[in-house]
């Protein structure tokens, strides 16, 4: 007997529809690998901007924010410092941005086959991975030249690469959600990932900002991931687990409240996409 | 015995017509959010100061039983489509629910998710995913799909360098080669050339034989009543007829060029003509009965009333032929007709009837024009009614017809059946 699907009128209450993911696993492997083999369709070098773009932005941010402008590194190699912000930090950024629009850039597909919505933020996010890790061994290299062993805190590594999973999908289901109603949200997320990246501590150490102000600034999940990643990649001070308990707080908040949100919009986005 | 698949009941949708007012400023949506953040959550309720609705469905009831082929009929913007985007799940009802029993697969698109990039072969496992087609799936079909397609030697090159014809053909083969338990297609067959809609009709009819329960939206009626068992004609939102496709295909003809197998004209003042002569009344009759569907093989009775207000008028009456791309097919004009044809006639009501034979037409639409006009002493129209009558003509892919049970395309604009002879002449070549 096969299963009887109900179709009826969208409800006030929303459920994770993890079973449905299940199913549709093979789509989200489908839609993660149409992300990565286009994403360097018909450029010159490929696969090495994911190398590329932080790289260059890491000698960017060392010769002006650190030759010139003496921000401290807690004593660790201006590149090396750097670039250990920037690895979550531009995994998150183009996560964010690639599941931000992706209801609208696949607006056709939506409108003329169902399968959980859910499916195109997630295969956003995750297709970023594949970029970090390319990212990744550059920075081994980078260890390498500057001779930096890293400590046991390397295991908690997967854990803070989560959290950015999740914050970057928890913000990526609000304003995805959004975007498909009012296309501002595309003008308006270049501004919030810039601003949003001065209030993390991608060029400079949480350290300075004053201590009993540091749960605040714990508040954007982003200082929590970057901290763990400086930590767990080149040992130092373990960040305080007060900032960590409110960065998983806030994702955790953000990520169900955008599951809500984003499944009151999925039953007509269809409708107003 | 066959079990109920599909059960709506009292299916509604509701769309809000002025939509404009969603794109107000984000900044008022912003501003409503943070006075109640909970407004947000139930998006759908934070609409409804807006006070234009239009119910694209309302009061839909009904049930589609298990191998059933259903033709769903309606004007543009009756609600076929909305209806068939909730069956498929892509939008939810307002009111009411479905209940489906069984796999469902829409192929409302041919080509969703198509990426220009993406080469021949990567495409057909991204749009064969996105249809619902599990890996191993795809995997076990990808030959026969991509011979279908007819773009081997291109299978590795990026879509983008397909002609639109190529990109078609794929589009397609990946399509038809969905097996889901239930399928709803949608306007598919209205793109593409004749050739290749010929095409998709043959895997529609094959798929339709292989005993899964299809939904059908078209508005090529002549392929509606020989795929489908039976149609639903929608009309503002409602199943205004649902009954064997053959009836509701020339219900919905009727109603959507508004003209039918019978007019009447009661008013003799506002009826077509002038001083000399005036139509009262055309009809199309095949089977001794009114009727606006023939069956291709049977014979058509055109027939007209016409007033003659002239003492020793000489008239004729005429219909031409019309095609649907608009073509006069032939005029068949009463001159040697040998009771009053090319003759003086009395003040009166006249009637005229003219029979064309079976397997004639081909099949399709036909439009016919009907006038009435003196001939002697010199020619002056009196009547010249265009779209007088229209019928439809059906093959219906049985014995005694050209066609027979051939599901290809027959072009040309009438479709005699002729006589022929074969003969063997020799064995031993």
């Amino acid at each position: 007997m096969p299963p009887v699907v109900r179709i009826t009128p969208p409800s006030r209450w929303w459920v994770i529809p993890a079973s449905e993911l299940w199913n549709y696993r093979e789509l989200i492997y489908f839609f993660v690998w149409r992300d990565i083999k286009v994403r360097y369709k018909q450029t010159a070098v490929g696969a090495a901007w994911a190398v590329l773009q932080p790289f260059l932005t890491m000698l960017v941010f060392s010769l002006f924010f650190g030759k010139l402008a003496h921000i401290p590194s807690e004593g660790l190699p201006y590149p090396v410092f750097y670039y250990c912000g920037l690895l979550p930090w531009m995994y998150f950024a183009a996560s964010l941005q690639n599941a931000t629009n992706t209801i609208v850039e696949n607006q056709r597909v939506i409108t003329k086959v169902y399968f959980p919505r859910l499916v195109l933020p997630l295969s956003a996010t995750l297709s970023g991975l594949v970029d970090f890790a390319v990212s990744f061994m550059m920075f081994i290299a980078l260890m390498v030249y500057y001779g930096i062993r890293p400590t046991i805190a390397i295991f908690c590594l997967p854990l803070f690469l989560l959290l950015a999973l999740l914050t970057a999908l928890g913000a990526g289901l609000w304003l995805s959600a959004l975007n498909a109603i009012y296309r501002d949200v595309r003008y308006v997320l270049p501004f919030l990932v810039q601003f949003w990246m001065f209030a993390s501590p991608v060029v400079y150490p949480s350290s300075l900002v004053p201590a009993r102000w540091r749960w605040v600034y714990g508040l954007n999940p982003m200082a929590g991931v970057i901290e763990g990643f400086r930590w767990s990649l080149t040992g130092g001070d373990r960040p305080s687990g007060l900032l960590l308990f409110a960065s998983s707080l806030v994702v955790l908040t953000t990520l169900f409240g955008g599951l809500a949100f984003f499944q009151r919009v999925e039953a007509t986005m269809a409708d107003v996409v | 015995m066959s079990q109920t698949v599909i059960r709506a009941e009292a299916l509604a949708k509701r769309y809000r017509i002025g939509k404009r007012e969603r794109y107000l400023t984000f900044r008022d949506v912003l501003a409503r959010a943070l006075r109640a953040p909970a407004r947000l959550l139930s998006a759908s309720s934070s609409n409804h100061r807006a006070t234009n609705f239009i119910w694209a469905l309302r009061d839909v009831f009904f049930e589609v039983k298990q191998g059933e082929v259903v033709g769903v009929v309606g004007r543009n913007g009756a609600g076929k489509s909305t209806l068939m985007k909730i069956l498929a799940q892509i939008t939810r009802p307002t009111e009411g629910t479905v209940e489906i029993r069984g796999r469902i697969g829409s192929l409302l698109e041919v080509g969703t998710g198509f990426h220009p990039e993406l080469t021949g072969r990567e495409n057909v496992y991204l749009n064969g995913a996105i249809l619902g087609m599990k890996k191993a799936e795809i995997e076990s079909k990808f030959d026969e799909i991509v011979a279908f397609s007819e773009v081997e030697q291109f299978l590795d090159t990026p879509l983008k360098h397909y002609s639109s014809g190529m990109q078609m053909r794929l589009a397609f083969s990946v399509a038809a080669h969905l097996e889901p338990e239930i399928l709803l297609v949608d306007e598919v067959l209205a793109v593409g050339d004749m050739a290749f809609q010929k095409k998709c009709l043959g895997k529609m009819e094959h798929v339709a034989k292989t005993g899964r329960t299809v939904l059908f939206v078209s508005h090529n009626m002549a392929a509606v009543t020989r795929l489908c068992q039976r149609g639903l004609l929608i009309e503002g939102g409602k199943i205004i007829r649902d009954s064997n496709a053959l009836e509701v295909a020339s219900q919905y003809l009727n109603s959507d060029l508004g003209t039918s197998a019978e007019r009447c004209w009661t008013d003799l003042e506002t009826a077509p003509g002038d001083a000399i002569a005036r139509l009262k009344a055309v009809r199309v009759i095949s089977e001794g009965l009114i009727s606006d569907s023939i069956d291709i093989r049977k014979p058509v009775t055109l027939e007209m009333e016409f007033y003659n207000f002239k003492e020793r008028a000489e008239l004729f009456s005429a219909f031409s032929f019309v095609s649907d791309q608009g073509m006069i097919l032939f005029v068949s004009v009463d001159f040697a007709e040998p009771h009053w044809g090319s003759k003086p006639r009395p003040v009166g009501l006249f009637h005229s009837k003219c029979t064309v034979p079976g397997n004639f037409f081909a099949e399709g639409q036909v439009r016919v024009i009907a006038e009435v006009s003196t001939r002697h002493p010199f020619y002056e129209i009196h009547v010249l009614e265009h779209d007088a009558v229209s019928f439809q003509v059906i093959d219906k892919g049985e014995a005694g017809s050209v066609r027979a049970n051939w599901g290809r395309n027959l072009p040309g604009v009438v479709r005699p059946l002729l006589q022929w002879e074969n003969k063997l002449l020799d064995t031993n070549s």
